[in-house]
């Protein structure tokens, strides 16, 4: 009998849901992809709903590819990217009918860590490719002076920042089988925090308790500190822009949020998420962007 | 006592030693790390955008409703599973008995399929089939249905843990004694009358065990729901079935792997592994009370 | 003798037709899961096109000589320049973790069910077992947790590792959760056992400990043999735990102290990604079909197992033992 009574009010309370359900899509705005930016995206849903309380913003991580695989499916109404978007993916986009607009949002710099006691003075980008293939595999190798074995940590496949390292350290040639691939930028940091021989990649931001290792873009170069004018001025070589991804001309409160987010409240939480604003002139370009694909 | 029987006490014994330290270690030390970070705020609040504060409240709600879906769309069948099983199927004719044994061996195998394999099947059956299939039918233009949702996830959590809820339910059954149901059909009750009126109110302590057991698992499990409906960071509740939640599981696992700050987020860790550990300690007893009272009147 | 029966009302008889069809659920939910896993994967098999940039579908389980590469090797990097979709290391990784989980958790299962069947006293036997079923309700995700936060720093130490985060932690992790399935259901089996046979042998003169290695353990070994092949089927499907301890380096080779990438973890991790209808995507499902039959597999080995020492004891008419066979099984059939 309780059974009976319970399917019942369960059925109940799916129709009363569904019903409800009527207003759905036209005051949230979802938001996929990068896990490098899940926290940047959670402060923009967070304070973006200050200033505009009826509207809601639903953030979800899992990569930059899942992002623009969701706008493809239409899915999500905004994807997350630490990388560009590549030719394929915009064709398929347009596929569905719309232009998608690309809009870059931040300057990231992708910086390289070590255990704080590691004295390696500098890395040039051809050494820290040669770790992360496989071919040098000692500290020794790279001008270190601690004889052990390198132990390399890196990101999932499904994370821009993979594929980013992948094009431009490791001249699209594969990881070492050896790299551990760990589930975010947070776990590399752990990782490395406790791992004396360990070696990381991820956000300029995320690094605690951690030593940042200068970047020399050639052999013999001097070696560059990541920080906000070296990331944009494009002296350190692993700098990047991070991009929001519209599939089509935004409407509504996807419009606002992105307004949003390229006005000085917006940009002002940047750099609590650990990346730096958008140069003025790029904001600006960014912004006639939006104008003109009204 | 001799030598050899001292050697097989020892050694039996330190291989449980170890079991029940490895236990205790984990409950221990979550409490010692976890119990300082608790208080009300912390139940009461959103986590902030950068996961290091605030409380975990989308997250319990989160989790109480994909259960509550989860046992409302699961319970009914594997309950009415466990009747047919113990009740009906060894009456039901020739077929009966052998239909019996599919059904046997399907929740069997049900119960052995990895979680992950659970999270494929919502997502290919519920996500893309049931969710893309109800968007065409309805002509929504973009997705409504056919996206991760609470929804889906619920699903396929009660999918999932429909095997715990028929077996103990058919063993609830089984252990009614038949003198009551041949009582109740000698006065003149229909089979019906008799499950539902005499045999389900004195297997309910069982049955509710296996609800109890399925709410625990349900609340647990992360990879099912990885695809079909959780979400890293939503500081509102969902509001309709379709919309992403947060799952303290799932949220264990975002904060262990992706807060920004490892060392500030660490007490909000432990903290809500707590919680989560709590919860899963507190069915459990649930369980084992109801699964007394119900040897108690079997 | 029967009395004439009441005339059961039409709407019982409805009720009655609704529960037959409830009963079908378990059936036709594992058949969905099957076809519906499959039916993403399926494309694969029967498509030309399919997987053309790395060789055909063959090339799913052979070596090649890739670009940059000095040898032909496994590679499982399926999102590269081209993608290179090898199933081979994660297979490896998947038995290289799982072998060892079992390892471990054999001695610690089946040592912990002799000590509660045949050294404990009552008493501790409950509290004991209580305390076993907390352990086997502790969400996975808690325990891949504790080994990534606490467990994986102190093996690295204690054994001083290359690797913090290596199989041999995942695989500590791992008999967290298969231990309890391995003991609950040894631990029935020895009791199933026919006192009569402890009995005899101990008056035959032969000690405690003879006793139960030379004939309770014996005698329990169908049950123990289904106990191990259902851990195996757990730690074989195990996803949160794998992810979050074993490094998912996908590492060809059987150094426990490397790290492995699992099946389970490599779904887990890359299915969220993925273009639905990509090859990447058709493959991941195509590893969870692999999943689903394997586990199937192994569920109906020990439950054909269990199946066969229940009819044995019904045989040998052990009238009071037999309802201990019934729970047996049913805690093998919820245990996984």
């Amino acid at each position: 009998m309780r059974v009976a009574i319970v399917c019942v009010v369960g059925l109940l309370a799916c129709a009363g849901a569904t019903r409800r359900a009527e207003r759905h899509a036209a005051d949230t705005v979802t938001l996929r992809g990068s896990d490098t930016m899940v926290v940047l995206s959670q402060k923009w849903a967070q304070a973006f709903r200050e200033t505009r309380p009826e509207l809601s913003v639903q953030v979800s991580g899992g990569g930059s590819g899942v992002g623009i695989a969701a706008l493809m499916n239409g899915t999500t109404d905004l994807a997350a990217a630490s990388r560009d978007v590549e030719p394929r993916e915009l064709d398929a986009l347009r596929a569905r009918g719309g232009e998608p607009i690309v809009l870059r949002v931040a300057v990231d710099a992708l910086a390289v860590y070590v255990h704080e006691d590691n004295p390696l003075p500098s890395l040039d980008v051809a050494s820290l490719r040669a770790l992360y293939r496989g071919h040098a595999t000692h500290w020794t190798d790279v001008g270190g002076s601690d004889a052990s074995r390198v132990v390399l940590y890196g990101r999932e496949n499904s994370s821009g920042t993979y594929v980013y390292f992948k094009e431009h350290v490791l001249d699209r040639f594969d990881f070492a089988a050896e790299t551990q691939s760990l589930p975010g930028t947070a776990a590399v940091i752990q990782a490395v925090r406790h791992d004396p021989k360990g070696i990381g990649y991820g956000g300029y931001g995320f690094a605690h308790g951690v030593r940042l290792v200068p970047i020399a873009p050639a052999r013999g170069e001097p070696a560059v500190v990541p920080d906000e004018r070296t990331a944009i001025d494009g002296s350190y070589p692993l700098a990047r822009f991070l991009y929001l991804v519209l599939a089509e001309v935004p409407t509504g409160a996807t419009r606002d949020l992105v307004t949003w987010v390229l006005s000085d409240e917006g940009q002002a939480e940047v750099e609590g998420a650990g990346f730096f604003p958008l140069p003025p002139e790029v904001r600006a370009a960014e912004r006639a962007k939006l104008e003109d694909a009204r | 006592m001799s030598r050899g029987d001292r050697w097989l006490a020892w050694g039996s014994g330190l291989a449980l030693a170890i079991v029940l330290f490895a236990t205790s270690a984990l409950f221990g030390v979550t409490l010692f790390e976890g119990v300082p970070r608790l208080d009300l705020a912390f139940f009461v609040e959103a986590p902030d955008a950068s996961m290091v504060g605030g409380g975990i409240a989308p997250a319990l709600v989160g989790t109480a409703l994909v259960t509550l879906l989860m046992t409302v769309a699961g319970v009914p069948v594997g309950v009415a599973t466990g009747i047919w099983l113990a009740e009906y199927a060894p009456r039901a004719g020739r077929f009966g008995p052998r239909l019996a044994v599919l059904v046997r061996a399907a929740v069997a195998n049900l119960a052995g399929v990895p979680s992950i394999v659970f999270g494929l099947f919502g997502l290919g059956f519920f996500v893309l089939f049931v969710g893309r299939g109800l968007d065409h039918a309805l002509a929504e233009g973009a997705p409504v249905w056919g996206r991760p949702g609470l929804l889906w996830a619920s699903l396929t959590l009660a999918v999932l843990t429909l095997p715990v809820v028929i077996v103990t339910t058919e063993e609830a059954i089984r252990a009614v004694p038949d003198s009551l149901r041949e009582a109740a059909l000698g006065v003149g009750a229909t089979r019906l009358d008799t499950v539902f009126r005499v045999v389900l109110p004195r297997a309910a302590p069982g049955i509710w065990t296996g609800v109890v057991l399925a709410i625990g698992r349900g609340a647990g499990e992360v990879a099912p729901i990885l695809f079909t409906g959780a979400a890293n960071y939503l500081p509102e509740l969902p509001n309709d079935p379709r919309d992403m939640f947060m799952h303290l599981g799932y949220h264990v696992y975002a904060l262990s792997t992706q807060s920004p700050d490892v060392d500030a987020s660490r007490p909000t860790l432990f903290a809500t592994v707590l919680v989560l550990l709590a919860l899963a300690f507190l069915l459990n007893l649930v369980a084992s009370v109801l699964r007394s009272r119900a040897r108690r009147m079997a | 003798m029967k009395l004439g029966r009441v005339r059961t009302p039409w709407w019982h008889r409805a009720i009655e037709r609704l529960i037959a069809l409830f009963a079908s659920s378990a059936i036709l939910a594992v058949i969905a899961i099957g076809v519906f896993v499959f039916r993403q994967a399926w494309p694969l098999l029967i498509d030309d096109d399919a997987l053309t940039d790395q060789g055909g579908l063959a090339s799913l389980f052979r070596p090649r000589l890739w670009p940059g590469y000095d040898e032909p090797l496994h590679v499982w990097q399926p999102v590269g320049f081209p993608g290179k979709l090898d199933v081979i290391p994660l297979v490896v990784g998947t038995l290289k973790i799982t072998g060892l989980t079992m390892a471990i958790a054999i001695p610690l299962g089946v040592g912990g069910a002799v000590f509660l069947s045949e050294v404990a006293p009552r008493r501790v036997r409950e509290w004991v077992k209580a305390a076993v079923e907390l352990l086997a309700a502790v969400p996975s995700v808690v325990v891949g947790f504790f080994v990534l936060a606490i467990l994986a720093g102190g093996v690295q130490r204690a054994f001083d590792l290359t690797y913090r985060l290596n199989a041999f932690v995942a695989a500590i992790g791992l008999a967290f959760a298969v231990v309890p399935v391995v003991l609950t259901i040894t631990e029935d089996a020895l009791r199933t056992v026919p006192r009569e046979l402890v009995e005899a042998s101990l008056a035959l003169g032969a000690r405690r400990w003879q006793t139960t290695l030379g004939v309770t353990l014996p005698a329990a070994m169908p049950g123990i043999a289904a106990a191990v092949v259902l851990g195996f089927g757990r730690a074989i499907g195990e996803t949160m735990i794998v992810l979050m301890a074993s490094g998912n380096a996908p590492v060809m080779g059987l150094d426990p102290t490397s790290s492995a990438r699992t099946l389970t973890a490599t779904i887990a991790a890359e299915l969220g990604e993925v273009t639905p209808g990509s090859d990447h995507w058709r493959v991941l499902f195509l590893l969870g079909a692999l999943l689903f039959v394997v586990t199937f597999a192994l569920n109906e080995l020990g439950r054909w197992v269990v199946l066969r020492l229940r009819r044995k004891l019904r045989a040998e008419e052990v009238a009071p033992v037999s309802g201990r066979a019934r729970r047996a099984t049913a805690t093998a059939e919820v245990a996984s």
